[in-house]
């Protein structure tokens, strides 16, 4: 009898799956990465320094896998909480006590800081090996992006345990929008926009009211933060890396001495 | 140092503080036991017959570790700290001035002598002392109380992070240069051949996920993520602090307003962070690390990032305590604590201090246009030094130096007053800490609170 991971390989069902016998040989190992749809990301064959960990320190990838952890265990984390003042802090309490797998919470927290943190230092690895010059100038521009959405996935997502630390880390950081220039009701130059004498931009009308949903951080800030959270910046984040994989690839793979 | 019991406090970090001396231990004879087998270890000079390597430096240091690990496992872990003495007197002299005007030096140095500082042993001397301070520090209750806070060991990882990434590029930095000085190419044209992505890549990837994802769980098993008590509009913690990466902007309100600090600013730096591909010209240094190709480039990057982003997030986590006063490492964080605060606007000095008149103020029953021509004129110092820096600088810079002129002909117009301006507004954050910390006591260049417009 042939040994049993052959008899697999060979089933109609492994061979229904993956497209490609098992990479062992050269040729085969070439048409798996053609052929895969989650390898197919990547080139066939790569400058070995491309892939020198102390040429890339593995930043974006590293990176990317994080993005990958925080959505699987940010939906099962959606799996337990309610975003509502009657339930939010409840809820997040019942995760670390009666839910199964208690460290649910942990492991989205810390990979949420530990992500900041490799962004910057992938952003500090592209500018110390000069990767933004051209061709690549445009895929640093959609970098520069990514690393706003991080940042604004970290903070939307320190509300929702809705505690102490939650509400007024967010009331410090969004009342600076308070003093937009124009827009803000504390801002310089909101005095001018006024109708018949009555102003526009008052603390139900300015930037801070959109971000808010209310006039302090409430009920609306929560739903809000929670829709952006979950759904709208992980959606923005998504598209954008797959363009900036994608220019990768186009501008010639990851740079290295002309 | 009240309301707590230091011998108890003891006790309960000694464990602690013994595991990681005992792992120092183990890093330094690591470290030996990697020169020893490789053969990389240098020798300095021959004892009784026996040749003195710095594979023996590094056993001995972690012999030390081992003894010092086992004083703490042993529960006196309090031999283990710098004298109180020492410790007041440097919180005595930390302040925000000593703290950014340090770091600023402390890299100039680091930047100056860096084909010093990246030899592998110096930096692993490094290493080990700022690890030694860490460990002798944190026997301090208000140390360790601020530095274990769950939420703040990130970035105390990142410190380290950043230190290690830092040296290994001024490392490879500095043998390219080397290299480039000699001819030769930059090390990373070596390794042109190709290889294939099945296995290599693929192999890479998979290991360094397994090995993140056993930290991940390593991590989220040890420390707990912090839940304090439900939300409550009306007990404002104090201090209230913004999350720790927007902690360098909180910074920034110290001496500007909300308005600058929170919107205009962060817009900047990320319009600025945009547009640098767009503003550097040198086609040098491209996919390799150097420092002489780009020196320009290098330090205004790490002038933004370590000194303006990073140390300031770090003062904002570790340094800022109620009511955003500043407080040393070692300094109880009391709410309490009272610092005087009599800071002057430029139009108060100008018209009051140097001409000994009141500041010009609108007549009774003015109309708002009149008003406004009012404050313009009593702000108008503050106004003129404000144009002057950013309109006529860029232009004095190309006239007076042959650097920026040089820059200037081969950028051109746009790109260099993009450049210029984003820089000078770099540098006015310190130009604004050093007029506010000296003993002007500067609080704005342009004060218009009518018009929430402080500058
Ligand atoms: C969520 C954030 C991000 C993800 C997941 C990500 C992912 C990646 C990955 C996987 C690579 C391949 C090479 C490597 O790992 O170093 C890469 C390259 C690159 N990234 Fe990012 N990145 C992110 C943010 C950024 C930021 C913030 C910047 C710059 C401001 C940036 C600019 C670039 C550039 C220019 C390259 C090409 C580098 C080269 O060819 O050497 N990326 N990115």
């Amino acid at each position: 009898m042939p040994p049993i991971d052959q008899i697999i390989r060979e089933s109609q069902i492994w061979k229904s799956i993956f497209r490609h016998p098992a990479p062992v040989d050269r040729r085969n190992r070439v048409v798996v990465m053609l052929t895969n749809f989650f390898l197919h990301l990547h080139p066939v064959s790569i400058k070995k320094q491309g892939i020198a960990l102390s040429f890339t320190w593995c930043m974006g990838g590293i990176t990317f896998f994080l993005f990958l952890v925080e959505t699987v265990t940010g939906v099962l984390l959606m799996f337990y909480y309610r975003p509502t003042l009657e339930w939010a802090y409840a809820d997040i309490t019942a995760l670390r006590d009666v839910a199964s797998l208690g460290i649910l919470r942990e492991v989205h927290r810390w990979a949420a800081h530990a992500m900041v943190i490799t962004v910057w230092l992938h952003m500090y690895r592209v500018f110390l090996t000069g990767s933004y010059k051209p061709p690549r100038e445009f895929n640093w521009v959609i970098g520069v992006i990514l690393l706003l959405l991080t940042l604004l996935l970290s903070f939307t997502g320190y509300l929702l345990p809705w505690d102490q630390l939650a509400i007024w880390a967010i009331t410090v950081g969004s009342n600076m929008a308070r003093a937009t220039p124009i827009l803000g009701h504390e801002g310089p130059g909101a005095a001018l926009l006024t109708l018949d004498g009555i102003d526009m931009i008052t603390n139900a009308s300015d930037a801070r009211f959109g971000l808010l949903g209310a006039r302090f951080v409430g009920e609306e800030t929560l739903n809000r933060f929670y829709v952006l959270h979950c759904i709208a910046i992980p959606l923005g984040a998504a598209l954008l890396m797959a363009i900036h994989f994608w220019r990768i690839r186009k501008d010639g793979g990851i740079s290295g001495p002309l | 140092m009240h309301g707590h019991n230091t011998a108890e406090f003891l006790d309960g970090v000694s464990g602690f503080i013994g595991c990681f001396y005992l792992s120092l231990a183990a890093m330094n004879a690591t470290a030996a036991l990697y020169l020893w087998q490789t053969g990389k270890a240098r020798s300095y000079f021959k004892v009784a017959g026996l040749t003195i390597t710095t594979a023996h430096l590094w056993l001995a240091v972690a012999l030390i570790f081992t003894v010092m690990g086992g004083i703490a496992l042993g529960g006196m872990a309090g031999l283990l700290s710098l004298p109180i003495g020492l410790r007041a007197a440097l919180d005595n002299i930390m302040g925000p001035m000593t703290y950014t005007l340090g770091s600023l030096v402390i890299l100039t140095v680091l930047y100056l002598g860096r084909s010093f500082f990246v030899k592998p042993i110096v930096a692993w001397a490094g290493l080990n002392l700022s690890l030694l301070f860490m460990g002798l520090s944190l026997t301090d209750y208000d140390f360790a109380q601020i530095v274990t806070k769950p939420d703040n060991v990130p970035i105390v990882a990142m410190v380290y992070l950043l230190a290690y990434f830092t040296w290994l590029s001024a490392y490879r930095a500095v043998e390219n240069d080397k290299r480039i000085a000699n001819g030769q190419g930059p090390l990373e044209s070596e390794d042109d051949e190709k290889i294939l992505v099945w296995p290599d890549l693929v192999y890479t990837e998979l290991i360094c996920m397994i090995v993140l994802t056993v930290v991940l769980l390593v991590w989220a098993v040890a420390l707990q993520a912090p839940l304090e008590e439900p939300a409550s509009a009306v007990k404002t913690p104090n201090p209230s602090k913004a999350p720790w990466y927007f902690l360098g902007l909180q910074e920034m309100l110290v001496y500007y307003d909300p308005w600058m600090a929170g919107v205009v600013l962060p817009s900047m730096v990320v319009f600025g962070l945009m547009a640098i591909p767009y503003i550097d010209f040198n086609k040098a240094g491209n996919g390799y690390y150097t420092i002489n190709e780009r020196k320009f480039a290098y330090l205004t990057f790490q002038f933004g990032f370590l000194v303006l982003w990073v140390t300031l997030i770090v003062m904002g986590t570790f340094l800022r305590g109620p009511n955003w006063n500043f407080f040393g490492f070692y300094e109880t964080w009391d709410a309490h604590k009272v610092e005087a605060l009599n800071n002057v606007d430029l139009s108060e000095y100008f018209w009051v201090r140097i001409f000994g008149v009141g500041r010009p103020q609108a007549p009774e029953g003015a109309g708002t246009l009149q008003s406004i021509g009012w404050i313009l004129v009593r702000e108008s110092p503050g106004i003129v030094c404000l144009i002057g820096y950013f309109a006529f600088l860029p232009p004095a810079m190309v006239l007076y130096s042959k650097f920026f002129r040089k820059m200037f002909i081969q950028m051109g117009f746009l790109r260099f007053m993009v450049l210029s301006n984003l820089i000078l507004m770099m540098a006015l954050l310190p130009i604004k800490m050093l007029a506010r910390w000296s003993s002007l006591n500067m609080k704005y260049f342009i004060s218009i609170p009518e018009y929430f417009l402080n500058f």
